[in-house]
């Protein structure tokens, strides 16, 4: 039987603060285009007891990654640390993190109480000698470890950033094994970071594009487990899915969640002619949204539910246009050279990313609502399926590679289009859909 | 350049079956009588492997299109008149996209060639209760290199028979 996913209770306390909350001056403002890297030192967390050092290593060092992932903060090694810290409590040495030039200090502590694990926490600016924001404790279960230490991460990133963080977060995709003409695809959800992947369905028939509910607690994909292409709802934490009834036609694909997760957009098939429609799931009633000769797909909703972006070809090739999410009237918004596709608006509302075909080449993008301000972030013979970080920083898609032994992988890159890393999975991946973050 | 030449002789086939058969019941006529034709292999008309083999089971498209050459006319009316001389078989037909394009667009381009494909059948005389159509995509592709060889042979729609009772 499939696992179920950790269930993972999270306290949050308030450690009384040694100085009074106000915030430091260390500050990393991320749209000023960030060149050089803030380094930083994470000590290894101090555990109260011989059963949490083990906790207390690897959580300090997950901390670590993902702060250094971002590509903003650079890790200073603790070969050269100075200080040993072997008290949470003790006053910091200040001048010793100076020396080595930490503009950051993480510091911690790691208590493990038979299944119960908690994490202390303390983000420092070292040049003022002031704390940023306050002492923190996570508690959690043993096995949500992780999720604690990407919970330290997304507190120190935004207490420096002043933006949302990303870390405690998962991902749905689809996992990919074999060669191009025989590969096997299984839906999968894992940490952003590529830890805990498990695995929703068998390779018995074929999954695509998986999307995450706006809580996270369900998923929609595409399987041609009936024969022909269809929509599932799968509730994440139970593992049960249920096929969605859409109406006539060969077969339906490309279901998205509306923002308040009571809807779906979609598309269908009738006649070799694909179109969007919109489905109330309370009732499983749909309505039309599009009514052209033309391929309608790859819906998106805005943040507040009020308009789709979407692909057509009504012009002939494939661009990007928005539309009232109750259908209507479309505005063409991608006019630059080559085909554009699945775009998918950011959390914040103001840009659309898609992926581009120019050329031979593929492309990972950002534009403006109006389709002004175009960027490309990534370039290769295929990238492929943009999906955003919860705090709209970061672009995760698929890149597969050319060729007989090509093969499909995730990468991240930021959307200042620096800092393009591989995922790492056990196996090839696509069709990324980036969670929310988690309570 | 090889593929075009060989679909080229392939409808010149079936074009001399159409001219040579008229009536479409002829066409698995010889079948019992003639010793050198196996039953079920590709010498026997009335066998899918002569539908797949020599009348072709597949169309195939230029890049982003879903509109039927000449060539693969040629090939569906042959499909069509086979069809219309076995009726114990239905159809399914796949379309597929090459791996030049995002997913979920292939998958609607797939079913307009299938689509293209199952009109064009029909237009011919096929019930159009016999012929489904099912998009793939680019999720099945038969070649795997990334040239325009490969895609060529990828952007195709595929005749599928089903339901023989015959054998």
């Amino acid at each position: 039987m499939m696992k179920l996913l950790t269930s993972l209770f999270v306290g949050l306390t308030l450690l009384s603060a040694p100085v009074s909350a106000q915030t430091g001056p260390l500050r990393l403002e991320l749209d000023e285009g960030i060149i050089e890297p803030l380094p930083f030192a994470v000590p290894s967390f101090v555990p109260d007891s011989p059963a949490a050092s083990q906790f207390a290593a690897d959580i300090s060092r997950v901390i670590a990654e993902d702060l250094t992932g971002t590509g903003l903060f650079r890790e200073i090694s603790p070969d050269a640390f100075i200080s040993r810290v072997s008290s949470f409590e003790a006053p910091v040495q200040f001048a010793d993190w100076k020396a080595i030039n930490a503009d950051a200090l993480v510091t911690g502590a790691v208590n493990v109480s038979g299944n119960t694990l908690s994490v202390r926490f303390r983000v420092w600016d070292v040049f003022s000698g002031q704390e940023l924001g306050n002492g923190l404790q996570f508690a959690g279960t043993t096995e949500g470890w992780r999720r604690m230490a990407h919970k330290v991460a997304d507190q120190v990133y935004s207490r420096i950033t002043g933006e949302g963080g990303y870390f405690d977060s998962r991902v749905a995709f689809v996992s990919e094994t074999g060669p191009k003409d025989q590969r096997r695809k299984r839906l999968a959800i894992m940490d952003y970071d590529g830890a805990n992947v498990q695995y929703l369905t068998d390779s018995a028939a074929i999954v695509l594009a998986p999307r995450f509910s706006p809580t996270g607690d369900r998923l929609l994909y595409t399987s041609y487990e009936s024969g022909r292409p269809r929509i599932y709802v799968l509730d994440v934490g139970r593992v049960k899915r249920q096929e969605l009834q859409t109406q006539e036609g060969t077969m339906s694909f490309s279901p998205r969640f509306s923002p308040d997760g009571r809807s779906i957009v979609y598309s269908l098939t009738q006649g070799g002619n694909t179109d969007l429609w919109k489905m109330d799931l309370a009732s499983g009633q749909s309505v039309r949204l599009t009514n052209t000769p033309a391929i309608e797909t790859a819906p998106s909703y805005s943040p507040d539910g009020s308009r789709i972006v979407f692909e057509s070809d009504r012009s002939g090739s494939p661009q990007l246009y928005i539309m009232p999410a109750n259908g209507g009237e479309a505005t063409r918004i991608s006019f630059g050279q080559g085909r554009y596709g699945t775009p998918v608006w950011s959390p914040r509302g103001d840009l659309v990313a898609f992926t581009k075909q120019n050329k031979g080449r593929f492309h990972i993008g950002v534009m403006r609502l109006d389709g002004s301000e175009e960027r490309l972030l990534t370039a290769s013979f295929l990238d492929e399926g943009p999906t955003w970080s919860p705090n709209g920083r970061v672009i995760m898609f698929a890149r597969e590679t050319q060729g007989a032994s090509g093969r499909s992988t995730l990468y991240s890159v930021d959307i200042s289009g620096r800092n393009l890393r591989p995922v790492r999975t056990p196996d090839g991946g696509s069709d990324p859909s980036w969670g929310p973050l988690l309570n | 350049m090889n593929v075009l030449s060989k679909f080229a002789a392939l409808g010149a086939l079936a074009l001399v079956a159409a001219c040579t058969n008229n009536d479409p019941s002829a066409l698995g006529g010889g079948a019992g009588g003639n010793g050198a034709i196996v039953p079920g292999s590709p010498s026997d008309p009335r066998s899918p492997a002569y539908f797949q083999q020599a009348i072709g089971d597949r169309v195939l498209f230029a890049v982003d299109q879903s509109t039927l050459s000449p060539e693969a006319q040629t090939i569906l009316q042959g499909q069509a008149q086979w069809l219309l001389a076995n009726t114990d078989y239905v159809a399914t037909i796949e379309g597929h996209a090459d791996e030049q394009g995002t997913r979920e667009y292939n998958l609607a381009l797939g079913a307009r060639r299938a689509n293209a494909a199952r009109e064009y059948l029909i237009s011919r005389g096929v019930a159009g209760n016999r012929l489904q159509t099912i998009s793939y995509g680019k999720e099945r592709p038969i070649e795997i290199c990334s040239t325009e060889e490969c895609y060529s042979k990828n952007r195709r729609a595929v005749t599928v028979l089903t339901g023989s009772t015959t054998g």
